[in-house]
């Protein structure tokens, strides 16, 4: 509903903010991926039946099996003070952990209506943790619509392990990794840091609750994923040092992470560049295939996840893309100077959204591929746009050497779909 | 507070949702918070719809609360008139936003906009998506329903009827229109609207030009026609026109309205025949378990028994509006009706008793998956496989054919059981490899897994143990001989064939489980 044209000062480039209708998640759709990433850690959402709904709705039938997040549902009595919802919400607990043993880590999740009401689930979780001290560790966090977009989800749930990571035992300086990865993403950044020289490489999220990353002075921590300015925030505040770097998307973006973690553990450049040199000429051939297919083409992002400017950076740099707007739900300029910089000054960069709006510019600008989500993809396909689903670029491991090839073609395949179908 | 892993079904607005997204002209603006436009998805994902459902979100945030929610309600109708310049407006809100009390039907009438404004509360604390959906419809009927219209039937001869009920969303709401359309058109019955789907806001209008009303969808639109009954003199169907029985009860319902003697026997359809060829000898008293939308399941149960010669052993729904539907019919079956929205009950039931058909919604085909159990989707709630490309109604002479068809298909066929339960142990034909047309091997690692679960007094499924409370100890033990002689059982049968033993066992007070107890079992129980 309402635009502003703000110009930033250190980029010198001027920023579009909107207001109005937001196609967007919000941030309790990263219990999706967060509650495959630790294991023995589940997800309590407080909310109503919307929430469950969304869950549902989100995941899909990929993880009907045995999901490790549930909603307990607000109901009328609960509003209408004939039910302390206090109470509730530890009876609630209580059938869970009897019914679920092996859950280390509870997390309970606020939503839109459990911040309406106000109900304080930080104090419920301090209640609850000293219930069930020792076997359960409780925290809490806000996923509500009201305060967190999609990813923030994610931001907000590792700002609230930060807080009780115990302090470092070991004399080595270490590195900490920043971010949830899909497992062979972590695994193959675990391999290239260590071979790199770098002295102890820690996670966060844990792949368990009892790997919980230590942490103090000396941690150096790197963000892998561009919207975690919370988790950020509160890691400085427990004095780990943040290195700056551009996000490990593609060949460049991959060698420039890990030369920002190798520089500031004081390791030669020389010693990088011999760690990196076959894995990124992999890359680079794997990128070779898709380069004729994507040279030249335009985008258009629609705001989704805030990894659309390390994405437009990749695109435009490593495979020859032009990006003709990029739209993030929030601009950390912080956390992404890096790959902002190397954005060229004519890309038109939006931050919020009003979707009628945008998509009025989408159509002006006729993009080769729109990058969107699954609400306006198939409309927009109708209209006679090429899009690619952003929800994939969360789901898909797509960060280091290995997936740069993948992460190209996932912007290919629909391009290469239009030519090939004659109906 | 309830604890839900999995829901049937959403909120209420997500059924006025479906009632907006439906027609052609409805612009429905919804008071809420970022995040509640996930429900667009389910529309152009789900459903494949090429366009947004006409829906505005206010997308208030945190800083917004207690300031100015209302002022950006107001914003957002006046935006989505100019922009979209509706047939009507809807206006509701969603769960967040019935906290805030901003009164959005209200605000929106106070804005005196040149179009028919329809306000609609959406208790999304109590109710559920259908009701959301059928207190839509209602609302929108009441509204703007002109009273100065006369009958068709005055001008043409004809008797004329409105098709109420398929909204966007539906279990194939789109081909049962059709199906039903051309069985009216086909009795000389003129089709005056199909409403909400399809239906613009000035067509929605002329529902009283009709003489009477077909309710296809009770759960939609039955509090609409109860209206119409009484301020538009309008009767309305009761039957639910499913299988071959369901269709010709509709067409006497339709002929004792009208009128004049509709034949029964210009119904042409397939379905009785191949269900009395002795081919389909095989499917009698197959054991079936229906569960899904009150009214869908009551209707299927009763074809599952009289038109296909299956034994109904569970029946259940999970929403309140049908459950008098689902308990009357589970009166007449001799069964007792599960109603419940926890599908955690469901899941329990079913493992309980290992029916060898599972007919039911997307949430029991993943349980069904799980125990090694062959199951056919009959009702909402709706996953991209209930939307297939090809005509495939359930209602009508055509849809009587897709039952059939869908119910039978998953069984394991007459002649491949008879040669299954003879050679138990030949090393290709054998029960392990599956049933023959159905893929072989695929399916073998979920029996071994289902086997397990009702074998294991210790279930590897969290979930089912809690709700059944503490799994029943196991104060007997099976003898190597007899497990290797209940494998001889074919494996569509063998689940329930160990839980009668065991049962047996307890009851007989027998620890040690012998190749003589499995038949003593056998012989006390029967099939």
């Amino acid at each position: 509903m309402s635009t502003t044209l703000i110009s930033s000062p250190p980029a010198g480039r001027d920023i579009l903010r909107e207001r109005g209708q937001r196609e967007v998640f919000c941030g309790l759709t990263g219990i999706v991926w967060l509650h495959r990433s630790i294991q023995d850690a589940f997800f309590l959402i407080v909310g109503s039946r919307t929430c469950a709904h969304l869950m549902q709705s989100a995941a899909g039938v990929m993880i009907f099996a045995e999901p490790r997040f549930a909603t307990a549902i607000l109901e009328d009595k609960d509003l209408a003070g004939l039910a302390d919802p206090n109470d509730e919400l530890d009876k609630t607990v209580d059938r869970l952990l009897a019914r679920r043993p092996d859950i280390k880590l509870l997390f309970l999740v606020g939503s839109c209506p459990s911040e309406v009401i106000k109900l304080d689930l930080s104090k419920a979780a301090t209640r609850l943790s000293a219930r069930h001290n020792p076997n359960v560790r409780v925290l809490s966090y806000s996923g509500s619509g009201i305060e967190t977009t999609f990813t923030q989800g994610e931001d907000a749930c590792l700002a609230s392990m930060v807080e009780g990571l115990a302090t470092g035992t070991k004399p080595a300086a270490s590195l900490l990794v920043v971010g949830a990865l899909a497992d062979v993403v972590r695994d193959q950044f675990e391999r290239l840091l260590t071979k790199i020289g770098i002295p102890d490489v820690q996670f966060l999220p844990p792949k368990n609750a009892s790997e919980m990353p230590n942490i103090d002075g000396d941690t150096q921590y790197i963000l892998a994923q561009p919207f975690l300015r919370d988790t950020s925030l509160a890691l400085e505040k427990r004095g780990a040092q943040h290195i700056a770097a551009s996000y490990p998307l593609g060949v460049d973006g991959t060698t420039a992470w890990l030369r920002a973690a190798a520089q500031a553990f004081d390791i030669h450049d020389s010693q990088v560049n011999s760690v990196t040199e076959l894995p990124a000429a992999r890359g680079r051939k794997a990128l070779e295939r898709y380069r004729d297919k994507l040279k030249d083409k335009t985008v258009f992002f629609f705001p989704d996840s805030q990894l659309e400017i390390p994405l437009a950076r990749f695109l435009t740099k490593e495979v020859g893309m032009t990006a003709l707007e990029v739209g993030t739900p929030y601009l950390h300029k912080d956390y992404l100077a890096d790959d902002l910089t190397q954005l060229s000054a004519e890309v038109v960069i939006s931050e919020g959204q009003d979707v009628e709006k945008q998509l009025d510019r989408c159509r002006e600008a006729k993009p080769d591929i729109t990058v969107c989500g699954l609400g306006l993809a198939n409309p927009l396909e109708d209209e006679g746009f090429t899009t690619k689903w952003s929800i994939e670029l969360i789901f898909t491991p797509i960060q280091g050497y290995d997936q740069a090839g993948d992460l190209a073609e996932l912007f290919a395949r629909p391009l290469h779909r239009k030519t090939r179908l004659a109906v | 507070m309830q604890l839900a892993v999995w829901t049937y079904e959403g909120p209420p607005h997500v059924g006025a949702m479906r009632v907006a997204t439906a027609m052609t002209d409805v612009h429905f603006v919804m008071h809420a918070p970022q995040g509640d436009t996930y429900a667009d998805l389910l529309f152009t994902m789900i459903e494949r719809r090429n366009k947004r459902p006409p829906v505005t979100y206010t997308t208030f945030e945190a800083r917004d609360l207690g300031s100015d929610t209302a002022e950006i309600f107001k914003d957002s109708v006046r935006d989505a008139y100019e922009r979209f310049k509706p047939g009507a407006l809807l206006i509701g809100e969603s769960c967040t936003a019935e906290l805030l009390q901003d009164n959005p039907s209200g605000l929106a009438k106070g804005l005196n906009l040149p179009v028919p404004t329809v306000g609609v509360d959406l208790p999304a604390y109590q109710r559920k998506e259908h009701w959301g959906a059928s207190e839509t419809f209602y609302q929108l009927v009441r509204h703007l329903a002109r009273r100065d219209l006369q009958k068709l039937s005055a001008d043409t001869g004809r008797p004329s009827c409105n098709l109420l009920g398929p909204t966007a969303l539906g279990f194939r709401h789109r081909d049962d229109v059709k199906e039903l359309a051309k069985l009216m058109e086909d009795f000389g019955i003129d089709v005056n609207i199909v409403a909400p789907l399809n239906c613009s806001a000035a067509e929605l209008a002329t529902v009283g030009q009709a003489d009477f009303n077909i309710v296809l969808y009770p759960e939609v639109a039955e509090t609409a026609a109860r209206w119409l009954e009484r301020e538009f003199g309008q009767p309305f169907t009761k039957t639910v026109p499913l299988g071959i029985t369901g269709t010709r009860a509709l067409v006497r319902e339709v002929s004792d309205i009208v009128g004049r003697e509709l034949s029964e026997d210009d119904i042409a359809c397939n379905m009785p025949w191949w269900s009395r060829s002795i081919d389909s000898t095989y499917l009698t008293d197959k054991r079936v378990f229906v569960f899904g939308e009150g009214y869908r399941a009551a209707a299927a149960a009763k074809v599952a028994s009289s038109e296909l010669g299956f034994q109904v052993v569970g029946l259940g729904c999970y929403n309140r509006e049908g459950a008098r539907a689902v308990r009357e019919t589970a009166k007449e079956l001799g069964i007792e009706p599960l109603i419940t929205d926890d599908y955690l009950a469901v899941e329990e039931a079913l493992s309980e008793v290992q029916p060898e058909l599972v007919l039911g919604t997307q949430m029991e085909r993943h349980i069904a998956k799980r125990l090694g159990l062959p199951c056919t989707v009959i009702s909402s709630p709706v996953h991209v496989q209930d939307f297939p490309a090809g005509y495939s109604p359930q209602y009508g002479p055509e849809g009587a054919n897709q039952l059939f068809d869908t119910w039978v298909h998953p069984l394991v066929m007459g002649l491949e059981e008879h040669l299954l339960g003879m050679f138990r142990e030949d090393f290709e034909f054998n029960d392990d490899a599956g049933a023959s047309h159905l893929g072989g091997h695929g399916a073998r690692p979920q029996q071994a897994a289902a086997s397990e679960i009702v074998a294991n007094p210790q279930p590897t499924n969290h979930e089912t143990a809690t709700v059944s409370g503490e799994p029943e100890s196991a104060d007997f033990t099976w003898e190597a001989d007899a497990e290797k002689e209940l494998k001889k059982i074919p494996f569509f049968v063998r689940g329930k064939a160990r839980r009668n033993t065991e049962r047996y066992a307890v009851q007989h007070n027998v620890a040690q489980i012998t190749v003589e107890t499995l038949y003593e079992a056998k012989a006390h129980y029967g099939r």
